[in-house]
């Protein structure tokens, strides 16, 4: 990398003028890798949602303040990670890809499956579009296939052995060096990763977090949750102490294609292992206190005497 | 739980499938990307300020390296490691073509770019282009660059990729290498892709 100071050759010119603030703020909202999929994606989500929340309204329904703040939160952070200058500082510097990851894979993902915004959603799909989606995959014989397929491949992701596999299986392959260098150059790869670590992250922690009666054809009791978040967390520590306390750079790419700005590239790597580390295995810890919350709900419904962790007493209020 | 059961069949089905495709081995020395990075497209002017496109390099294997002139390690240790390799080519040699981009082109003009492409061989050109023209061509391939504050006397220094992108006469990208894989190593590679 050239860093000393060079010795001029020709008379000095002056520094290029950086561009006026205008431009520079448009650089850093605009997409750096425009994609029209992404685009799309969050502003029919969010569309629908806000119309949801005004047919509720009108209908005297209470939607809270937490889920729509959660979902349109966990919905900005995605777009943000995805399509602004962030996406550009990612592709060029291995911390800030890890800080993609963890906001696609874990904070936004944990999130959207907070707000269960499925319902909301759904009210906000004009009810002429729904009733014509419902007629189109019943009466058509050549369109059957797919939601059949669809609850068949959810059935699959959401088994309770395949979810936590796919989860923690997905962090191991894109840090597969080989396989991330690849990722750091394709287009069509890096695409895929991201989106896969979105979509993975809101079904595991659907699959973990959501309330037993919202999960219709699968469903895990809360102890077998507890167990499953617990564990995932365990590769992911293993992993970003490896990445952290590696002597040598595992991730040669972001020196190829240069860095974002001029870090040491084991500072680098370090500041990402410890990103895969630590927050990643928090998320679970803040997963199973969810878990805990829903548990105890669930056993106050049912008339049963809360177990003592409830009761104020013990918890210092 | 019959879900566990058949869950872990299912996996084990995949690891099967998995390990039954084996990868043959990586017959180049520097790496492979073919297909992981688009073709060589681009519009810059050159050395004698011409306006030039990919096309007037078609049937060439081009190495296509970002840098600058004032750059004071890694460009010249790089080029001079590209002169090298193809000095050892011999008449294959005739069939390279090395593409210097400049990061800088606000220093580097074409005068300068000239006289300093020309002291690493006839095989080297040396291409500037504007804010957007650079731009286009360092997300293309995924490089990147940043000017570094400047000093007293307003010299700056300039970060840059040390990657050495290799496309074969068609404009197909094949392989990605830096000045550390040595003159031997890409030789031997750029030898097989000309022979193709």
């Amino acid at each position: 990398m050239c860093r000393r100071l060079p010795v001029p050759r020709t008379p000095l010119l002056p520094r290029p003028t950086s561009p006026p603030p205008m431009r520079t703020a448009l650089l850093y909202i605009l997409p750096w890798d425009f994609s029209p999929t992404v685009l799309l994606v969050c502003l029919v989500s969010a569309v629908a949602y806000a119309r949801g929340l005004k047919a509720l309204h009108a209908r005297g329904e209470a939607t809270g303040f937490w889920p729509p703040l959660a979902f349109y939160l966990g919905l900005a952070l995605d777009y943000v990670v995805l399509q602004t200058y962030f996406d550009y500082l990612a592709q060029h510097m291995f911390w800030i890809h890890r800080l993609q990851h963890l906001v696609l894979h874990h904070l936004a993902a944990l999130l959207l499956v907070l707000a269960a915004p499925a319902h909301v959603m759904q009210e906000g799909v004009p009810p002429a579009w729904r009733a014509r989606a419902g007629t189109l995959f019943r009466e058509r014989k050549s369109l059957a296939w797919m939601p059949w397929t669809a609850q068949r491949l959810f059935r699959i992701v959401q088994n309770p052995l395949v979810a936590p596999l796919l989860f923690v299986g997905l962090i191991f392959f894109w840090l597969t060096p080989s396989i991330h260098f690849a990722a750091m150059l394709d287009v069509n790869r890096y695409r895929t990763m991201n989106w896969g670590m979105a979509v993975d992250g809101i079904l595991f922690w659907w699959l973990m977090l959501a309330p037993r009666t919202a999960q219709r054809s699968v469903a895990i009791g809360y102890p077998v949750r507890i167990l499953i978040v617990s564990l995932v967390a365990l590769p992911q520590i293993l992993l970003g102490a490896y990445i952290a306390l590696h002597g040598t750079v595992l991730f040669d790419v972001y020196a190829i294609c240069g860095r974002a700005w001029a870090i040491s590239p084991l500072t680098d790597q370090q500041i990402g292992g410890l990103l895969t580390w630590i927050p990643a295995a928090m998320m679970s810890g803040v997963a199973m206190l969810v878990i805990l919350r829903r548990l105890l709900a669930e056993e106050a419904q049912r008339g049963a005497a809360p177990p003592r962790l409830a009761q104020p007493a013990n918890r210092g209020v | 739980m019959p879900s566990i059961r058949r869950g872990a069949a299912g996996l084990l089905a995949l690891c099967w499938a998995l390990a039954s495709c084996g990868t043959s081995a990586p017959p180049f020395a520097l790496q492979n990307v073919t297909g992981l990075l688009p073709r060589l497209k681009f519009q810059l002017t050159d050395q004698d300020d011409r306006l030039v496109t990919a096309d007037d390099y078609r049937g060439k294997v081009v190495l296509l390296y970002f840098g600058y002139t004032h750059c004071p390690d890694a460009c010249p240790t790089t080029l001079a490691t590209l002169a090298t390799a193809l000095r050892s080519l011999g008449p294959d040699a005739a069939k390279m073509q090395v593409l210097f981009v400049t990061v800088d082109p606000q220093r580097d003009t074409a005068a300068v770019l000239k006289s300093y492409v020309g002291f690493f061989g006839p095989q080297f050109a040396g291409l500037r282009g504007d804010d957007a023209e650079l731009t286009a061509l360092s997300k293309r391939y995924r490089i990147a660059y940043h000017l570094e504050p400047p000093d007293r006397n307003g010299n700056y220094a300039v970060d840059h990729s040390s990657a050495i992108f290799i496309f074969d006469g068609t404009g197909r990208v094949r392989l990605l290498g830096n000045e550390g894989d040595g003159a031997q190593k890409i030789a031997q590679d750029l030898r097989r892709l000309a022979a193709a």
